[in-house]
């Protein structure tokens, strides 16, 4: 069990060995629809995390009362209760970027991460791991969003975060809805390319 | 007697209507249609005064929902016989909103105005044919991937998985188009759309579960195992947030689930095409997987960007 893992470490599973978009490949939607900047992808990872911290909590806070047969229901409208909060508070606050994301802040209602975190972790684990819990794997979710937003950004208009950084546009191609499929393929491809390497270079030496 | 008289009244205000005819406002324009992206065509019953007909001034147009704003032509040219005009804009129409047309002073009618909009089963199917392929849920939208990619290896766990999907959205998008109207909105509870619409996915699939399982326990084994991924799935959620967006009617939102789910299908059957393609491929040991499945479905996404232009009526 997880009991025996820090805090720390717990982040770190979430950032790293468990990551929701390249790992478990979870939550692809936004990630091909609205990574085209690192602030989309920014924005959207600020709200996966509060979702996903305060579910989390809610979930393993009242985790002993929940009956096991109705527990899917009890997760959803748990999450669809702070989507809605967040919801609003972003609609209030940053109309903008509000616009921007559109139907996506809806639909983090039906992410699969969340859902499964709080299926396989919240439930059974005490509130401070999965608070931590929580926070690790929207992370997660938030680094690799803007890394695809980097990615399709510096490559597509030759900008990070709106300032011109290359002083000329590589591929506007990169810029267009549907080079997300590829960026989100490239990348996989890219990591699993390096993770063959290591295992290749560990096969050799022993 | 009586009757009779009454009969007679009746007998003489309908000749009246009918003789009255040509000289009547209403008449004067005998058909209307909308013609190019900036363009009303209308056709006169009789013959007009092209020169009047050609000036700009004689003719007000606006869209039925705001009166206050005129839409300003370009220009009006008649045709050679003068028994039409084609009107065009200085901007594109919107061609799903009703347009009024007022003729002034023209062939010695004072007035006369027409409502110009498309046929409403063309707009119907035009909602059909945008959700199915122009905004194709799939690859436009970007929705439901992650069902998208994990059940479409083979084809036929691909056409159940499609067929349930749009079954459900269908039976969702209707319920929730009935919560919405007479329910939230009413009692101004539209703040609470994102709980009642889960709630009344989750609720219609555990229905489709259990009326299948009795109903038609063939059908049930074969389709039983994707209702639990069903549940979900931004797909599903997406067709009632959008309805409440759009304020659509029912009809409207029919097609717009059909529409919706049927893009679904087509995604998941193209898909497993290709899927069961490339399992006889050589594909690099670094691509396997995921990275070239979505690599193909960039391409499909780019392919259906070509519906993009596409405008039926």
């Amino acid at each position: 069990m997880a009991n025996d893992k820090s805090s720390m470490q717990l982040v770190a599973n979430g950032i790293l060995k468990e990551n929701p978009i390249f790992r478990l490949a979870l939550s692809m939607c936004p990630a091909v629809g609205i990574s085209t900047t690192v602030m989309n992808g920014f924005m959207l990872g600020i709200a996966v995390l509060f979702v996903q911290v305060f579910s989390s909590l809610t979930i393993s806070m009242v985790k002993n009362l929940i009956h096991p047969r109705i527990r899917i229901p009890t997760y959803t409208l748990t999450i669809a209760t702070w989507v809605t909060v967040i919801d609003m508070v972003l609609a209030a606050y940053l109309p903008e970027a509000y616009a921007k994301m559109g139907i996506f802040v809806k639909l983090i209602v039906a992410f699969a991460i969340i859902t499964m975190r709080l299926e396989m972790f919240a439930c059974k684990e005490p509130v401070g791991a999965s608070f931590w819990d929580g926070l690790g794997m929207g992370l997660g979710f938030m680094i690799g969003m803007m890394t695809i937003g980097l990615v399709r950004e510096l490559l597509g208009s030759g900008a990070i975060l709106g300032y011109d950084v290359l002083g000329f546009k590589p591929l506007l191609f990169f810029i267009l809805p549907s080079a997300g499929f590829f960026v989100v393929g490239l990348m996989m491809a890219f990591f699993n390319s390096i993770e063959i390497y290591y295992k290749r270079k560990k096969g050799f030496k022993s | 007697m009586n009757l009779a008289r009454i009969h007679l009244i009746l007998i003489v205000a309908l000749l009246c209507a009918v003789f009255a005819g040509p000289a009547h406002a209403a008449d004067l324009i005998s058909k209307q249609s909308f013609g190019e992206k900036n363009e009303i065509i209308l056709k006169f019953s009789v013959e007009v005064d092209k020169i009047k007909a050609a000036k700009i001034s004689t003719y007000t147009v606006f869209e039925e929902q705001d009166p206050d704003i005129r839409l300003e032509l370009a220009s009006a040219t008649p045709n050679y016989k003068g028994t039409g005009v084609s009107l065009r804009f200085k901007e594109p129409l919107n061609t799903a909103h009703t347009h009024v047309v007022t003729v002034k002073n023209l062939a010695g009618v004072d007035k006369a105005s027409t409502k110009v909009s498309k046929s409403y089963l063309g707009y119907l199917f035009s909602i059909f044919i945008s959700a199915l392929l122009i905004n194709n849920f799939v690859f436009t939208k970007y929705l439901g991937l992650c069902v998208f990619f994990g059940t479409s290896k083979r084809k036929s766990t691909a056409k159940g998985m499609g067929v349930v999907f749009t079954m459900v959205m269908v039976v969702s998008a209707s319920m929730s188009w009935f919560f919405y109207n007479f329910i939230l909105i009413p009692y101004n509870l539209n703040f609470l759309q994102i709980v009642v619409f889960i709630g009344l996915v989750s609720l219609t699939v555990q229905a489709v579960d259990t009326i299948l399982r009795k109903v038609n326990p063939i059908l049930f084994n074969s389709f039983g195992v994707y209702l639990v991924l069903v549940i979900a799935n931004c797909v599903i959620i997406a067709v009632p947030l959008m309805l409440a967006n759009n304020n659509y009617n029912y009809f409207e939102t029919f097609m717009l689930a059909l529409g919706a789910g049927g893009g679904f299908l087509l995604a998941l059957y193209l898909m497993s095409s290709v899927s069961e393609r490339m399992q006889l491929a050589n594909i690099p040991p670094t691509f396997k997987g995921l990275p070239i499945a979505f690599i193909v479905a960039g391409q499909f996404a780019m392919a259906f960007l070509g519906f993009s232009g596409l405008q039926i009526f």
